[in-house]
């Protein structure tokens, strides 16, 4: 449809968005150690990307639920790897996800990042690129190299950029992801050696026909498998303990996107590869798994509440957003898996915005305690409206982002067993009470401590990282179509196996 | 497909919410660094012609051809499920929409005068702006979906406005308590959508009512369409502040004076009562819901009417009051008689509009002090809002010809039909009533001013009070930007009764509420028999008004030490009442403390690092933690013997809905 030059970029495209922000890091190593080019290059390679990435969701057929911008080409004959990728009305927002929040990263990290500045902006512009690859990937090998490779700068960035017990965190990052990949890397050799393909959509066709042989027997496995990976990522409970030392440890840019799209590729993963390849086994497996979505979604909210430390706060909170998205992908109903996806990408702004406004903070006080603040609209009004537009996205207000995800993931919960929408549903109460709780001590009252008196309010480099937040946060919540009419397509086609229990589920 | 609209003035009701979202958007973003006559200027005209294009509508709007429907533009879509920012207007709508502007303007003008000398106001301005978006949004959405962003909008605005003056502890406390219970509702209020969604495959009101209205009556209870009304009410007592819910208005009177008379009065708190009508057609084929309903407005409007005697700050009085009439709303509701809650709802704007405008007149002429005890012989000073206020008290009190009587006695007339003892209840209630408003009247108005003398007495009064710039000079009338309002208002609330003589009003909204609700029936052939039992009823409540008034005298005016002896020799009763019944403090140790304990010792400290950090770290004996806390649980103090009855009562409902859920 449409004109012949965007065509012939289709091939292409992909790998484009996938490689422009390595190959940037790279380009930063030839430029000399001055700390405003690099960020400059930095800030100009990731705009770039995010520009480049907005071709996909223009160009994607949205009508059709099958694979976009395919490139399939060989990559190691011996084992037999591809380099496939493709992306449908589900990870083309996870992409532009990536790039819409790596330039708003570069901003925060502005003046927050004084020592070995080069190296920082070269690790996050790989990290980029292995965020994006994992989405975009549609070779088993391939998912799995990227899906490793964002450990690496992930790791690096918290413990020679983080503070406090950084080295701790990172290390505890580092291995709890680790130790839940082997599984996944077992699950995947076990698939290589019974198919003889790494690439997803001929797996996925080989299951579906039955050609697998031994599938019976192994199927449980392999989707625990698969499963123990992508729930330490999420985190599911009772996986999520390193999630908030890695957060309060963690540099803002880390946070922002450790918390806006690392573990969205969790819930990700479940959604295409543990379901995708084993519908009947999440099937068996929902129940349990719903239970512990549900914990998540309570326990994360009820230790939420209870934080002394503003970004531990908003860590937890996040243990409580993600259990809603595997409550929806479990649910197996339209709204369910329409409104995890939308969650993944609500909370991704939201709460990366949280981030960017903790660490906003901490540039100025060196401190996330919430006890060492107080009264903070009276000498940071802007700070504090945009920190209040983020909290009511994040509690969910209707025409604002967080909502939408919310409502229809708990309508698609309560479809399959209104128990578990019903449960969900106190989600709604739980958000309100740590957020405007975390609020009111943060900046209402009168300044308890003096030296917040003389606090500055934001400057315009920290607005122009807010305002694409706020924007998006309410553009999301007023036009969700614009989102919604790809994801739709795309959770229908991956419910197709499923239409059997659908249909029983949602009948009268 | 809706009928095409001939009237080209009917389109504008789309946009009638917009107009005060752009006079916000204009204050938010520029009232900062602009004239406090600009912001002025934008605030009233924007909320102006919303009001202007109201009476438009009203005029160009034709009781034949409504319904009308006006689809925007689409919002969600998911499979087979959309809801879309559609908008309706019928008879119920349009006399919300009328309410909403008319009573919103009214008080945007009053706010000018109010808060002039306070140093945020391009945000009170935009905030109060922005309510009215979101309230107009509220009562002409055509889907509960569109609803609850009205809903859940006019709850931020609330939030925002009741802690408006931020600086200040209890105000910031009081706003996230008022969103955190609404929240609580809104929980109920969403499972009754999803199980629309479950049933009905909709959120659309006439797809939903139409659907609804082949369905059988409900008889045994227990069924969807019951455990849809009772989520409803969930919802609805938490926005009109109703048992169990009530506990976060009386605290949201720490927000600016106009903010009380406009939102947690006149129109924001009633949208349980507009929601609850709204889906009438619901209720109507869910008896055992509507009784629930019943219930509930019969024993808060006794309830806080009760804790209203005891009151001495002005505005906690008129708190309570509003509790104790909405109360008589959902009773009305409750009976099937939702044309007569609605009219309650409409002259309840009015005088309860004007009770608290002029409570801010006083409050604003005596230099922001809110204790009763310090007033007193302000009608000498304050002639028109003595005056003005009087009229308000005559109306809630009940006594004709004034608006009050009128819907109230409709009220009681047809809970008198469903049964007795609803009447009853309603009966001693509008004594109650009548005594608190004109002991709030004396307190205030009669006898000589104590204000100076009380002062050196209470220097330190620790009461929440509007922080206003004034000095504490004589008591002083308040400007015509001020009284302007109030006389309007005093006007609406002689002659606003007056719509619903003859039965008018109701044969308006009938096309709305055309159900034929089982009680209504058996009471219109109640009527038709016994004709003279109406005018006896009407006499008694007639009595009742006059008696509290004269109790009021008594003790307020000619013998004024009296009071001070009564409640001593009261003792525990007078002080659980003049306590709220420690109703907040039951609270905290049953639900606040437990959560925040609980979350910290057991979840956090226990599970969280104890258990399974330590089972990664490889520290030990966690387990015992958690056994230790789980005893320290089973020896709590949870002996509240109110407490369990109401949990008792709060299992069987939630049965009732699980059993409509399932």
């Amino acid at each position: 449809m449409g004109p012949m030059n965007m065509e012939s970029l289709s091939p292409i495209i992909l790998s484009l968005v996938t490689f422009i922000p390595a190959a940037g890091g790279l380009l930063i190593l030839l430029i000399p150690r001055r700390d405003r080019d690099i960020k400059l290059f930095a800030l100009v390679i990731s705009l770039l990307a995010f520009v480049a990435s907005l071709h996909l969701p223009v160009h994607l057929h949205r009508e059709l639920g099958a694979f976009k911008f395919e490139i399939d080409k060989v990559w190691i004959t011996t084992p037999h790897i591809h380099y496939h990728m493709g992306i449908d009305g589900i990870s083309v927002w996870l992409v532009v996800l990536t790039t819409f929040l790596t330039p708003l990263c570069v901003l925060i990290s502005w003046h927050s990042i004084h020592e070995r500045v080069k190296e920082f902006f070269i690790l996050l512009l790989i990290l980029e690129t292995a965020l994006i690859g994992v989405f975009t990937s549609l070779d088993l090998f391939l998912f799995y190299f990227f899906w490793e490779a964002t450990l690496i700068p992930m790791a690096l960035l918290i413990g020679m950029y983080g503070h406090g017990r950084k080295v701790y965190a990172a290390v505890k990052f580092f291995l709890f992801t680790m130790i839940g990949s082997m599984f996944m890397l077992a699950a995947i050799v076990w698939l290589y050696a019974k198919t003889g393909s790494f690439d997803f959509v001929v797996i996925q066709n080989a299951i579906r026909s039955g050609s697998v042989p031994g599938l019976e027997a192994a199927s449980l496995w392999l989707f625990l498998g698969f499963f123990i990976a992508f729930a330490v990522k999420v985190p599911i409970f009772p996986l999520h303990t390193w999630l908030p030392d890695a957060h309060v440890e963690a540099p803002t840019a880390g946070s922002v996107l450790l918390a806006g799209v690392l573990l969205k590729m969790g819930t990700y993963g479940l959604l295409r590869f543990d379901v995708g390849l084993f519908p009947e086994q999440a099937r068996r497996n929902a129940p349990w798994i719903m239970v512990l979505a549900l914990i998540g979604v309570i326990y994360g909210a009820l230790v939420s509440l209870v934080q002394p430390n503003m970004k531990k706060l908003i860590a937890y909170s996040s243990i409580s957003h993600l259990g809603f998205v595997v409550l929806g992908i479990f649910s197996f109903t339209t709204a369910g898996l329409n409104g995890a996806v939308f969650v993944m990408l609500a909370h991704g702004v939201a709460t990366g915005g949280l981030f960017m406004l903790a660490g906003i903070l901490y540039e100025r006080r060196h401190t996330y305690e919430i006890a060492d603040f107080g009264g903070l609209a009276t000498p940071m009004p802007k700070y504090a409206t945009f920190f209040l537009f983020t909290v009511l996205a994040s509690i969910g207000l209707p025409l604002l982002n967080g909502f939408i995800g919310e409502f229809l993931v708990l309508s698609g919960a309560f479809q399959a067993r209104p128990i578990y929408g019903v449960l969900g549903a106190t989600g709604v109460i739980w958000s309100a009470c740590y957020l405007l709780w975390m609020y009111q001590r943060v900046f209402f009252g009168k300044v308890t401590h003096e030296v917040n008196n003389a606090l500055l309010d934001l400057n315009l480099r920290e607005k122009a990282a807010l305002w694409p937040i706020a924007i998006a946060a309410l553009v999301m919540g007023v036009a969700p179509l614009m989102w919604l009419s790809a994801i739709d397509p795309a959770v229908q086609a991956a419910l197709a196996p499923f239409a059997q229990l659908a249909s029983k589920v949602v009948g009268p | 497909m809706t009928s095409p609209i001939s009237n080209p003035l009917l389109w504008t009701v789309p946009i009638v919410p917009l107009l005060p979202l752009a006079g916000a958007a204009i204050n938010g973003f520029f009232g900062r660094q602009s004239s406090k006559k600009a912001i002025s200027t934008v605030a009233l005209v924007f909320c102006g012609l919303a009001f202007f294009a109201a009476l438009l509508i009203a005029a160009s709007f034709s009781s034949a051809a409504a319904p009308y429907s006006f689809p925007v533009a689409h919002w969600i879509r998911s499979g087979a499920f959309s809801a879309d920012f559609d908008f309706y207007l019928d008879q119920l709508s349009l006399v919300m929409l009328l309410v909403v502007t008319g009573v919103g303007f009214l008080i945007h003008i009053y706010s000018v005068g109010y808060m002039w000398d306070d140093d945020g106001y391009y945000r009170f301005m935009s905030y109060m702006n922005l309510f009215m978006f979101f309230m107009l949004t509220l009562v002409l959405a055509k889907n509960y979906l569109v609803m609850f962003i009205g809903w859940e909008g006019v709850g931020l605005a609330s939030y925002l406005l009741i802690g408006y003056w931020f600086t200040k502890d209890s105000a910031a406390a009081a706003g996230k308590k008022a969103f955190i219970v609404n929240r609580i509702g809104d929980f109920g209020f969403l499972i009754a959508l999803f199980l629309m969604i479950k049933h009905f495959g909709s959120l659309d009101f006439t797809h939903v009512f139409t659907a609804v209205r082949t369905l059988p009556t409900e008889t045994g209870g227990a069924g969807p369409l019951t455990a849809i009304g009772l989520l409803l009410m969930v919802g609805a007592a938490g926005k009109s502040a109703q048992i169990p819910l009530y506990v976060w208005l009386p605290d949201a009177m720490e927000g600016p004076t106009p903010v009380s008379a406009l939102i947690h009065a006149a129109t924001m708190v009633t949208a349980g009562v507009y929601m609850v009508a709204r889906s009438s057609a619901i209720f109507d084929r869910a008896p055992m819901a509507l009784m629930v309903v019943a219930i509930i407005g019969t024993l808060t409007a006794l309830f806080a009417a009760t804790i209203g005697i005891a009151q001495t700050d002005i505005k906690k009085v008129l708190a309570y009051s509003t509790i104790s009439q909405l109360g008589y709303m959902f009773m009305a509701c409750g009976v099937g008689a939702f044309s007569a809650g609605i009219f309650h709802l409409m002259t309840h704007a009015f005088f309860k509009g004007l009770l608290f405008l002029a409570a801010g007149s006083v409050i604003h002429g005596i230099g922001g002090e809110q204790d009763m005890r310090k007033m007193g012989g302000l009608r000498v000073y304050m002639p028109w809002t003595f005056a003005t206020m009087g009229i308000a008290t005559l109306a809630i009190a009940g006594i004709p010809p004034f608006a009050g009587f009128w819907s109230k006695d409709e009220i009681l007339w047809k809970a008198f039909g469903a049964s007795w003892v609803y009447w009853l209840i309603g009966v001693i209630t509008a004594f109650i009533t009548s005594f608190y408003m004109f002991r709030l009247m004396y307190m205030t108005f009669g006898g000589d001013y104590r204000g100076a003398a009380v002062q050196e007495a209470h220097g330190h009064d620790a009461h929440g009070r509007d922080e206003h710039g004034h000095g504490h000079g004589e008591p002083h009338e308040s400007p015509g930007v001020m009284l302007g309002p109030l006389v309007i208002l005093a006007v609406l609330s002689v002659v606003g009764g007056f719509v619903g003589y003859g039965n008018r009003f109701e044969h308006f909204l009938a096309p709305v509420f055309r159900v034929a609700s089982t009680q209504v029936a058996q009471e219109a052939s109640r009527e038709a028999g016994d004709s003279t039992l109406e005018p006896l009823l009407m006499a008694i409540s007639i009595s009742v008004a006059g008696l509290g008034w004269l109790l009021a005298h008594l003790l307020y005016s000619r013998r004024p030490q009296l009071p001070a002896r009564i409640a001593a020799s009261l003792g525990g009763l007078y002080r659980a009442v003049a306590n709220k019944y420690y109703i907040d403090e039951l609270y905290a140790v049953l639900f606040v403390k437990p959560v925040v304990n609980g979350s910290t010792t057991i979840l956090w400290h226990d599970i969280d690092q104890g258990v399974i950090d330590a089972a990664v770290n490889d520290s030990a004996d966690a387990a015992r933690h958690v056994s230790d806390n789980v005893r320290h649980m089973q020896s709590g103090n949870l002996r509240s013997y109110a407490g369990w009855v109401a949990a008792g009562a709060a299992v069987v409902i939630a049965y009732m809905v699980w059993m409509g859920v399932r």
